[in-house]
């Protein structure tokens, strides 16, 4: 099937390149960063995490959320999905492969990230993190290729694929679970500490994978002749506001927490995102945004109306996506340090190399996923016609 | 005998596994991990503590930190972004911030903060490969060339005690000590109790350096030692108990 991903119109090569010269770029300065150490970041002795496991952490969400489309077909029969799970689960694939990259990018000495191997440490969450997030890559692999292949033959899936499909679906919410469980477990880390983390991520997660897959299947349908179906998107729609109307649920219960215990270590966080702390508010304007944006994109997924015009929904979708991608890829991992548990309150800002980096990974991911989406689509248009 | 393509494979693909036996054997029967194990119980016997009197302690005296980093090669970056640092002092609402308390007047001088090499440490609890690890007496060690950098153990850490190489240090070290190892960038390093000095029967650089014997240094086990002593008859606080760390620097504040 690979072949599909070769041939292709000027548009598909001119976004192949594009990607490829986005790519080149992150990669020259991941090169600089390997030569001259993580320095040359924003990142700091205080905030000692930044772009890079912010990406990571949004990332392993967009790729647990496949779950939305595969549960409803292989649990429920649910039929007007079983023209995108394929759309979810090599989004996943294109996903972890980003959250991987993320991890290897941050590491001060990738040369021994084998060392995980090597010393298996099992009382260490990044150990199991790193068994989660291979098994959902092999495993989405496994199932989208097997089950694509045999459409393309006319013949039902081979039965071992079952299995496997039943296992995905506990093991996307284990993904993000266990991303959570890396910050809710630390003792000094007032922001963190919260049994609420995990289902705060699954929330999150389940409300911006959808949206992204939304947004891809208009430019599919827009490009290809594939039509992944009003239905399919319309019910992707509903998951979208239920998800996020308990994503902002949960960080309201939060707030409520934090505030009317009023325990200073808790507090000072969620000061530092919404108002700023002694002077300091870099994150303050990208908050509010996350929040009107938050609630722009409810109205408009709750109001029936609106909901259902394609127009409006794309841009529901997108307010919910980079709403969710400001309070997540951006607040929810760099307050966690700010302010320092002694108290220091410092700031963070990515510098360029950093950025370019985290471009150029974020452009792997989309490369993955452009080849993996037109070979799908390929297939598609080819059983059709 | 007839050899089919089925078959070779089969043969070939056992073939590999023996390649991989050997290796897999030395890891399992490694005969160096005894050893280490009886080293261990001649540590066992100890549990090594600190106690920091902050009222003998002279308020913008650099004493200690100044052995401490010149004995232990660290750099001096020069800004905090990137700062390496092993003994430092903070101010005394930022240490102890739930002893706060505005009425305070004496004794609110900055305070010596170093790793508490805790009883029960976040730091090695997270660390994927084992590189932080907790030995017998009590020393939290770093192993500089099996840390990968992921900073997973300065999250972790709820004292802030935790220094990434954020760019080669060697270019900041003023003077190299060739008797302890420069560090590479990436790894992450920390105040270890000097356990090289104490492996030579010396007491940790810090404690030397204070001329106003403001640090005491000890085992816990032994029963009269100084610190002990301290410990059994005065009140002395740590910090962020309630964390449940253990941590074992004492403070007299």
């Amino acid at each position: 099937m690979l072949e599909k991903a070769l041939i292709g119109s000027k548009k598909y090569y001119g976004l192949v390149i594009l990607l490829l010269i986005v790519i080149g770029g992150g990669f020259y300065f991941y090169l600089r960063q390997l030569s001259l150490g993580l320095g040359i970041t924003g990142m700091s002795r205080d905030v000692s995490w930044g772009l890079y496991i912010t990406q990571f952490t949004f990332l392993v969400g967009v790729a647990a959320s496949a779950v939305m489309v595969v549960l409803p077909y292989y649990l429920h029969n649910y039929k007007a999905f079983g023209k995108i799970t394929i759309l979810g689960e090599f989004l996943a694939v294109a996903c972890v492969a980003m959250c991987l990259t993320f991890i290897i990018a941050d590491l001060g000495q990738p040369g021994r990230a084998f060392n995980v191997l090597l010393y298996p440490s099992p009382s260490s969450i990044l150990f199991w993190d790193m068994i989660v997030l291979n098994g959902y890559l092999v495993l989405n692999i496994v199932i989208g290729w097997t089950v694509l292949s045999s459409e393309r033959k006319s013949v039902p899936p081979p039965a071992w694929v079952k299995p496997l499909i039943y296992l995905s679906i506990p093991w996307a919410v284990s993904i993000h679970t266990v991303t959570a469980f890396i910050y809710a477990g630390l003792p000094g880390r007032g922001f963190w500490l919260t049994a609420i983390m995990a289902p705060r991520f699954l929330a999150s997660a389940f409300a911006t994978g959808p949206a992204l897959l939304i947004m891809l299947c208009f430019i599919i349908r827009r490009f290809t002749k594939f039509d992944p179906g009003k239905e399919a998107i319309q019910n992707l729609a509903k998951v979208i506001a239920y998800a996020m109307a308990v994503s902002v649920f949960f960080v309201l219960l939060e707030i409520f927490t934090v505030f009317y215990s009023g325990l200073p270590e808790h507090m000072h966080h969620f000061k530092y995102l919404f108002v700023g702390l002694e002077g300091h508010g870099k994150l303050v304007p990208w908050m509010w945004t996350s929040v009107i944006l938050a609630f722009l994109s409810l109205i408009l997924l709750i109001n029936p109306h609106t909901r259902k015009r394609e127009g409006i929904l794309a841009v529901a979708c997108v307010a919910v996506f980079v709403s969710l991608w400001i309070e997540k890829g951006l607040g929810l991992v760099i307050t966690g340090f700010i302010p320092s548990p002694l108290g220091r309150v410092f700031e963070y800002t990515p510098t360029g190399p950093e950025v370019m980096i985290t471009l150029g990974i974020w452009a792997m991911g989309f490369l993955i996923l452009t080849v993996l989406y037109k070979i799908a689509v390929a297939i598609k248009e080819e059983i059709s016609a | 005998m007839k050899t089919d393509r089925r078959g070779f494979l089969k043969i070939g693909g056992i073939g590999i596994l023996g390649f991989a036996a050997k290796p897999l054997c030395d890891v399992l029967l490694r005969g160096d991990l005894v050893e280490a194990s009886t080293k261990a119980d001649v540590l066992a016997g100890k549990k090594l503590a600190m106690i920091v009197d902050m009222n003998k302690c002279k308020e913008g005296c650099r004493d200690c930190i100044d052995a401490c980093h010149s004995v232990h090669n660290v750099p001096d970056i020069g800004n905090p972004k990137d700062e390496v640092k092993w003994i430092w002092t903070e101010l005394y609402e930022k240490t102890f911030p739930e002893q706060e308390q505005e009425f305070i007047t004496r004794g609110k001088k900055p305070v010596v903060v170093l790793c508490n090499h805790c009883d029960n440490p976040p730091c090695v609890r997270v660390c994927p490969t084992k590189a932080t690890f907790k030995r017998k007496d009590g020393i939290v060690m770093m192993d500089y060339h099996r840390c990968i950098g992921c900073r997973f153990c300065m999250a972790a850490c709820p004292y802030g005690s935790r220094s990434l190489n954020w760019k080669d240090p060697r270019p900041f070290i003023k003077k190299i000590n060739p008797e302890f190892p420069t560090r590479t960038r990436g790894v992450v390093e920390k105040c270890n109790f000097c356990e090289e000095r104490l492996a030579k029967g010396l007491i940790p650089a810090c404690v030397e350096a204070c001329k106003e014997k403001a640090l005491l240094f000890g085992n816990l086990k032994d029963s009269d030692t100084e610190v002990g002593n301290v410990l059994h008859s005065g009140h002395t606080i740590r910090r962020k108990p309630e964390l449940g760390t253990g941590p074992q620097i004492y403070y007299i504040v």
